[in-house]
């Protein structure tokens, strides 16, 4: 809700009754003003004169700037280079990624990617031991007992405000959660239990507390007996490999913890586990989700009530399918260069983290231009200082960012889009709710500058290519393409803000799964799947790097498209950004081995790069491992956000899932020297 | 002081912060800000020549890992009564630029009348009040997000959380337009309260029983205000500031860490 004075927004507040947030805001969602009527905005198309990332711009209008993509995107088309185009969006449903995605197949592009979450690799999971596509809904609210694996459930994991709920809810009904992480993160100093872990160690406590499940028969036999396939075999590989003695060794926690806890929360009467660490953002490794995941179906919490819902995506941006011309079907048949969906990795739709060194090598054949909108992967995706290479090697790079973003930086053109304050978008919600759900954003200013709706510009730059490409896009306006895809949705959402499929009830275990056994699956032979502890190949060596480094999150930090505006810059806290410079958590224990006192500055470095920090003593992280925060180390927006403290992606790189492809990466090696 | 006048009776109005809901979030903070035209500068990293009239101070219990525990505690201005209105900010303003209103309990702050002398931010032992040392700058287009109901500060003033005293006043205008003499719990509510994510923030008129308020720490009047609840206390009790911000937390650590003890001295209700 905002508040208006004449034509002036003065005041986002939160809206009453709203299901997701009831009246409460986010800081970033308060600060909404800052963004619209900030200096970050990009306020008309422009066009690149200096080099790149140097910052010198030409204003062009919108006919020069969509005739210009038009030209190089039609040229590289008639030289049958269609291919070489890649597009990357942030989210990967609602109707501006549907629409880039389309405009890319009667393009002829396969490379369409979206920003990963671990709402991927969960999606991989329930495919892979539900057979089904869908994505994971949590029931937090009616859990009696929450075991998160290191899960930020108050520091952005899921629908933020959601979760305060929820977490306030907790404290009133007596649920007891119970936080596995190495740091004692907001999450934990609220929980009832914070045990601290290894890093890395997670799926190795979830399989060591499905052992003491199963041995003691703890399970839920009615679901595993009825409704399960490969648990025999699974069960024995566990009980072989994960008891609470070896369990104990891997993750630092003890016997008897281990034992109690799995104990605890089979003995609840609605139990729930949880992943995907911090606040979500990175994907995680698969065995390790499919792991948590387990020890969910041995309780039989499966699309039950305060359980884990398999909740459809909405599909509702289904637009009848048009022709694709020749070389549209040629283009269509090339081979991805993140390499999604290959055989070797066949479940992945879309892997950004191999992007950068796909576009690097060029093996198959080089990236020649590249669309972006709704993300900045220049900042936001691990190993960015790779990716920025691979970013300033494609001759053609179009942003669709609203704000003069690290990625917009390095664009040819910038066609800017409105802000969310000035637009219509769809934005189905994802984030671990139990029942489909869509947003809507709605304009309540005039557009202050002379920008355009992402999904307004790809409408025209289509009727300007023509032929069978602006027949794909019938609309005389997005917002005429949106009223019409959300058909009977369209009423309720221009009404309420919001769409619920209040009918949506999950399947019963009868009909829940769709695996080639028609059961849930504890391992899939096929694809060499199983739940299980992989241990993550740390980059760099543990002589010259002897700490783990691991990023943390916090609500006053915005870590992924959009960066802090000043007044949440100004509510972080002086432990986190002093002046320029990051602070680096360190265990007072090991940094006075390493003879770093508080408040010194010093010299982070990790195989990936170095930065200038200031040590910040903390007793809540587990000696031998330093955190920073993810969020700051911005070289682009204004003077409130550029240039303080250090971009943790620029420290740390991607490393490779095998079984999914995506980024498993949870830290990295790292060292500290005074400075 | 202004004496009570009229028929009504008067009110008190106050808070109570629940630290074990408090999540740390911020939004307080940043909610107070686009409320109250906080201003903010390049480098806020500073914490004590920023202007936040809310903030946010995060505690540990000074255990080493892993008996760590940590608590974030939400700090406005305590709006302290003192004995009879006597809060150590008024008692020692030359200017009376900062007044106890015994109609609300609410400590003004008057800009207009404030010549930046400061003893007020000596007086506070709540480190609430702060001093503009520089003019507010608002950059690009956010002069049009300022709030026309909240006058912006200079430099050379202090200024502090007023409990959005113009939330009160727009409640009361809105009342007697519609020949009410008194509002709704829910009429008047700070920017704080209303934004806080977790619901951790209650406010309301500690004199009327019927408030959230009030039945969370049962307010002993004839006590300075002592909280009858045991899981409730106030900063710097004993001090007798007479603080209206109560907070609530069911760890020991944390309400001893809310007074100076020491070290065998016991804690809990009517102990303060």
């Amino acid at each position: 809700m905002v508040r208006m004075v004449g034509e002036r927004a003065v005041k986002i507040e939160g809206l009453e009754g709203h299901p997701v947030n009831d009246g409460g805001v986010c800081v970033l969602g308060l600060s909404g003003l800052q963004l619209l009527y900030g200096s970050t905005r990009v306020k008309t198309p422009l066009k690149r004169v200096g080099k790149r990332g140097q910052g010198h711009w030409k204003k062009i209008s919108w006919e020069a700037a969509l005739a210009e993509v038009a030209e190089k995107l039609g040229q590289l088309r008639d030289d049958n280079q269609s291919h070489t185009v890649a597009c990357i969006t942030g989210s990967k449903h609602g109707t501006i990624p549907a629409l880039f995605k389309r405009f890319m197949t009667v393009y002829g592009s396969p490379n369409v990617m979206t920003t990963p979450s671990v709402g991927d690799t969960l999606e991989m999971a329930l495919q892979v031991m539900h057979g089904v596509e869908a994505q994971a809904g949590y029931d937090v609210e009616n859990a009696d007992y929450i075991l998160s694996f290191g899960s930020g459930l108050i520091e952005g994991w899921g629908a933020p405000v959601r979760m305060f709920r929820a977490n306030s809810a907790w404290r009133e009904n007596g649920t007891k959660v119970v936080q596995v992480e190495p740091r004692l993160s907001n999450t934990a100093a609220k929980s009832d239990q914070w045990i601290p872990i290894n890093p890395g160690t997670e799926a190795a406590l979830a399989m060591g507390i499905a052992h003491v499940m199963m041995k003691e028969s703890l399970v839920n036999n009615d679901f595993v007996e009825s409704y399960t396939e490969g648990y025999t075999g699974w069960k024995k590989m566990v009980l072989d490999e994960y008891a609470p003695e070896k369990v104990a060794s891997i993750t630092g926690i003890d016997k008897m913890v281990i034992v109690k806890v799995a104990r605890e929360f089979a003995g609840a009467g609605k139990p729930l586990a949880l992943c995907g660490r911090g606040n979500g953002e990175t994907p995680g490794s698969l065995a390790e989700a499919m792991a948590v995941h387990t020890v969910n179906a041995l309780v039989g919490n499966i699309n039950q009530e305060g359980g884990v819902v398999a909740v459809p995506i909405p599909e509702y941006a289904a637009w009848p399918e048009t022709g694709l011309d020749n070389t549209a079907q040629i283009g269509m048949a090339k081979d991805r260069v993140d390499g999604a969906g290959s055989d070797a990795f066949p479940l992945a739709a879309s892997l950004l983290n191999r992007f950068a060194a796909g576009a690097m090598s060029a093996k198959d054949y080089p990236v020649n231009a590249l669309l972006v909108s709704g993300t900045n992967p220049v900042y936001s995706t691990p190993g960015a200082n790779d990716f920025k290479k691979a970013v300033e090697k494609i001759p053609f790079v179009v942003s669709f960012s609203s704000y003069m973003d690290e990625t917009a930086m390095q664009a040819d053109l910038i066609l800017p889009n409105h802000v969310y304050l000035e637009r219509y978008e769809d934005i189905p919600v994802m984030a671990g709710l139990q029942k489909p759900m869509v947003e809507l954003t709605q304009p309540v200013v005039f557009p202050m500058h002379d920008t355009k709706n992402a999904g307004d510009a790809i409408i025209e730059l289509s009727n300007a290519m023509g032929g069978s490409i602006g027949d794909a896009f019938p609309w005389e306006s997005y917002e005429a393409c949106l009223e019409e895809t959300l058909g009977d949705k369209w009423d309720v959402l221009s009404e309420d803000g919001l769409w619920e499929d209040e009918a949506f009830q999950p399947a019963g275990w009868g009909e829940a799964f769709a695996t080639a056994s028609g059961k849930f699956e504890f391992m899939n032979p096929d694809m060499d799947l199983m739940p299980s502890y992989v241990p993550l190949n740390l980059e760099g060596n543990a002589s010259t790097f002897p700490l783990l480094l691991m990023p943390f999150d916090s609500m006053r930090l915005a870590s992924g498209f959009i960066s802090d505006p000043p007044f949440v810059i100004k509510a972080v806290e002086d432990t986190i950004l002093k002046g320029k410079d990051a602070c680096v958590e360190v265990n007072p224990a090991t940094a006075k081995s390493l003879g770093l006192a508080d408040g010194k500055p010093a010299t982070l470095s990790t195989p990936k790069g170095e930065a200038r920090v200031r040590i910040y003593h903390y007793h809540g992280i587990m000696p031998g491992v330093v955190a920073i925060p993810r969020g700051p180390g911005h070289s682009a927006d204004d003077k409130y956000m550029a240039g303080k403290g250090v971009n943790f992606n620029e420290l740390i790189g991607p490393v490779e899932d095998r079984a999914s492809g995506l980024d498993m990466a949870w830290g990295v090696r790292a060292k500290l020297a005074k400075a | 002081m202004k004496e009570a006048q009229g028929h009504n009776k008067n009110k008190k109005f106050g808070m109570v912060i629940d630290l074990d809901k408090c999540t740390g979030c911020g939004a307080c903070m940043v909610a107070c800000m686009a409320e109250n035209n906080v201003p903010f500068r390049e480098d806020e990293s500073d914490k004590q020549l920023g202007t936040a009239w809310m903030r946010v101070y995060k505690m540990t219990n000074g255990k080493p890992f892993p008996e760590t525990e940590v608590c974030y505690i939400p700090r406005p201005c305590m709006h302290c009564e003192g004995h009879g209105g006597h809060s150590p900010c008024v008692s020692v303003c030359p200017a009376t630029a900062t007044d106890y209103d015994n109609h609300t309990g609410i400590v003004s702050q008057i800009y207009t009348r404030c010549f930046g002398c400061r003893y007020c931010m000596a007086a506070c032992p709540y480190h609430a009040r702060v001093f503009n040392w520089w003019d507010p700058v608002w950059p690009a287009d956010m002069e049009k997000m300022l709030n026309p109901d909240v006058s912006v500060r200079m430099r050379g003033v202090v200024e502090k959380c007023s409990f959005c005293y113009h939330r009160y006043q727009r409640a009361m205008e809105k009342a007697y337009y519609e020949e009410r003499q008194e509002i709704e719990e829910d009429e008047y509510q700070t920017s704080c309260t209303q934004a806080c994510p977790a619901g951790a923030i209650a406010f309301g008129d500690l004199n009327n029983p019927d408030h959230a308020v009030h039945q969370l720490v049962k307010p002993d009047n004839r006590h300075g205000g002592r909280p009858k609840n045991p899981h409730a206390f106030r900063l710097l009790e004993r001090l007798g500031t007479n603080p209206k911000v109560y907070y609530l937390s069911s760890r020991e650590w944390v309400i001893r860490a809310g007074d100076n003890y020491v070290k065998n001295e016991k804690t809990g209700a009517g102990g303060h």
